[in-house]
């Protein structure tokens, strides 16, 4: 039996409107090198100027993941060359970055009791690099282009201590902290987009008193999928080399997603040979202790109190508050639906249920579906008011859900309400009545049974729009006058 | 003092060089005399003396985050050897 030893490098570019060293826009998917200017592409005498908002930024990951924000911190130079660093160097923070030593405590699951918290090593802020597209042909032909929009992006690195045992703690990891950053607005996570990306590192022992085998870093990792993919085969490839007596030796490997294999990468420079060494163009930032209560000031409300609050002001159990604050997108919904209306516990039963079953049939989120919150609450106090009933509403929440409509309109249209009006009900009573002369006098000789034949007919006269209900008493009524 | 050749050639491959074997021998005798005459340092004492990373006393200098205007894709790409549309060309990078 061995043990898992996983850690994680994360980046994240932060929602910014310029580059962290320039003015150039970081708008996604324009023209290319058409956002570069002197600094970002590494000119000559070019001076970086480091922007503001990206320091709040970091200090703000920094504080929600329970890190010391360091009173100085510098920038350095990592020194390598490669065609997407258009200045031969990477500036980024190896001695002193923003903030260290935290945590984040994953949220409970229903597998494990005890919470499990990932140390964090570091959270730092870098540059990002360009981006490399790689052409067709191979051989002497071949040649890569390069554009620099990306290069200069502000960049975050969250650095994991190795406390990750298993494929469900780093994936609870990368969804409990895309959460986290999500909640305070500092990136968009959009890995589609490159905007959150991972590299992993991993290695196992045959147990946990003994020391730790070489690790094995795994790079060009773009989706949770991927990452988790990735960790199992390279678990599976260690285990093998081991109980086959063989060593694992210490390397960095690249995930090929289309293979579904890691493979040994080109030998590239190891850390020391990055040489970095303090950037000289950039003054170190003093974080004086009356920003830092600032910003704390300012925090929003993180995915653990939104739980915590959650199950106090709505009652929920906690396994529904774990599940509708997972997504930020999907716990703001809850709670717009509760204020249209007000039972925590019915609306989080149809979230969970229903909408939650249709998302994941089409395998979207809450905010790519068409779903409003207001129709969804509308639909909730139609039924409470009896104009549709219990089955009615899920044939109008699928035409919600497909057509985005909201659910009185969708009622209207297909004439869909339950008639609720008493009048109406009466006359068919009484037509149903004339038709059924002996089961009137089977209920006045007592066979009370002959209710519920007699409501079957009401149904079906009404195409089953009436409300079964109200034909039942209104029913009682009628044949005692009888 | 001299610097062996393996040394040289790992310098010489970090920085994306390639050197001879004359160049390799002369490069590493001048690498050690760089060294050797930057080592004169040493005979300071700077006990208690915080290193000097800038020689201007300045911290905090940022900027606010507001999009100012970009090079003209003409102009970005004005230096470079090789160009293809509007991205800039080089060699195939090999994984």
């Amino acid at each position: 039996m061995y043990q898992t030893v996983i850690g994680l490098e994360v980046h994240a570019e932060l929602s910014l409107d310029t580059k962290i060293f320039c003015g150039c826009s970081t708008k996604f998917g324009q023209e290319p090198n058409s956002q570069t200017c002197p600094i970002c592409l590494g000119l000559p005498g070019a001076l970086p100027v480091l922007n503001e908002e990206a320091v709040k930024y970091i200090i703000k990951i920094g504080l929600a993941l329970g890190c010391r924000i360091l009173p100085e911190a510098r920038f350095d130079r990592k020194n390598y060359y490669y065609p997407d660093l258009p200045k031969n160097y990477q500036i980024s923070q190896n001695y002193l970055p923003f903030a260290v030593d935290g945590y984040l405590e994953l949220p409970p699951s229903q597998k494990k009791g005890t919470p499990i918290k990932v140390g964090i090593d570091n959270v730092h802020l870098e540059e990002d690099t360009g981006k490399n597209i790689h052409s067709e042909s191979g051989g002497r032909e071949g040649y890569s282009l390069v554009d620099f929009n990306r290069a200069g992006i502000p960049l975050v690195e969250i650095v994991t201590r190795p406390d990750m045992h298993s494929l469900e703690d780093t994936e609870s990891f990368m969804v409990s902290l895309r959460n986290i950053l999500l909640y305070l607005g500092v990136s968009n996570c959009k890995m589609e987009e490159g905007a959150l990306r991972f590299e992993a590192s991993v290695s196992i022992r045959p147990d946990e008193a003994s020391s730790l085998n070489a690790r094995v870093e795994i790079k060009n990792l773009n989706s949770f999928k991927s990452v988790l993919r990735s960790l199992q085969y390279e678990i599976e490839r260690q285990r093998r080399l081991l109980s086959g007596g063989e060593i694992v030796s210490g390397e960095t490997r690249l995930w090929d997603e289309k293979e579904g294999k890691t493979l040994t990468m080109r030998v590239k420079e190891s850390s020391p040979d990055y040489r970095y060494f303090p950037e000289p163009d950039l003054p170190p930032v003093v974080i004086k202790p009356q920003w830092i209560k600032t910003i704390r000031a300012a925090m929003p409300e993180l995915p653990a109190e939104r739980l915590r609050r959650f199950v106090k002001k709505y009652h929920l159990p906690p396994y529904d508050a774990i599940i509708l604050t997972s997504s930020k997108s999907l716990a703001d919904f809850y709670e717009e639906v509760v204020e249209g209306f007000p039972d925590g516990k019915h609306v989080s039963n149809w979230i969970m249920g229903e909408v939650l079953e249709k998302l994941k049939e089409r395998k979207i989120g809450i905010e790519e579906s068409s779903l409003t919150p207001a129709s969804l609450s509308e639909l909730l106090n139609l039924i409470k008011c009896g104009t549709i009933s219990g089955k009615m509403a899920r044939e109008v929440f699928a035409e919600m859900f497909a057509t985005g409509k909201g659910a009185g309109e969708i009622v209207k249209e297909r004439g869909l309400a339950q008639i609720s009006d008493t009048r109406k009900i009466k006359e068919t009573i009484d037509l149903i009545l004339k038709k059924n002369p002996a089961a009137i006098s089977d209920f006045q000789t007592g066979k009370k049974k002959v209710i519920a034949y007699l409501t079957g007919q009401v149904m079906k006269e009404t195409k089953g729009a009436a409300n079964p209900q109200l034909v039942n008493e209104l029913l009682q009524e009628a044949l005692q006058q009888q | 003092m001299k610097i062996e050749k393996k040394e040289v050639e790992h310098i010489a491959r970090l920085a994306r060089l390639k050197l001879n074997e004359e160049e390799k021998e002369r490069f590493g005798r001048q690498l050690g005399q760089i060294l050797k005459y930057i080592e004169k340092l040493n005979e300071l004492n700077t006990e208690g003396v915080e290193p000097a990373l800038h020689i201007v006393p300045l911290q905090n200098i940022m900027r606010k985050d507001e999009v100012k205007d970009s090079l003209p894709v003409k102009d970005a790409l004005a230096n470079a050897p090789a160009t293809k549309g509007k991205y800039f060309k080089v060699p195939r990078i090999i994984e």
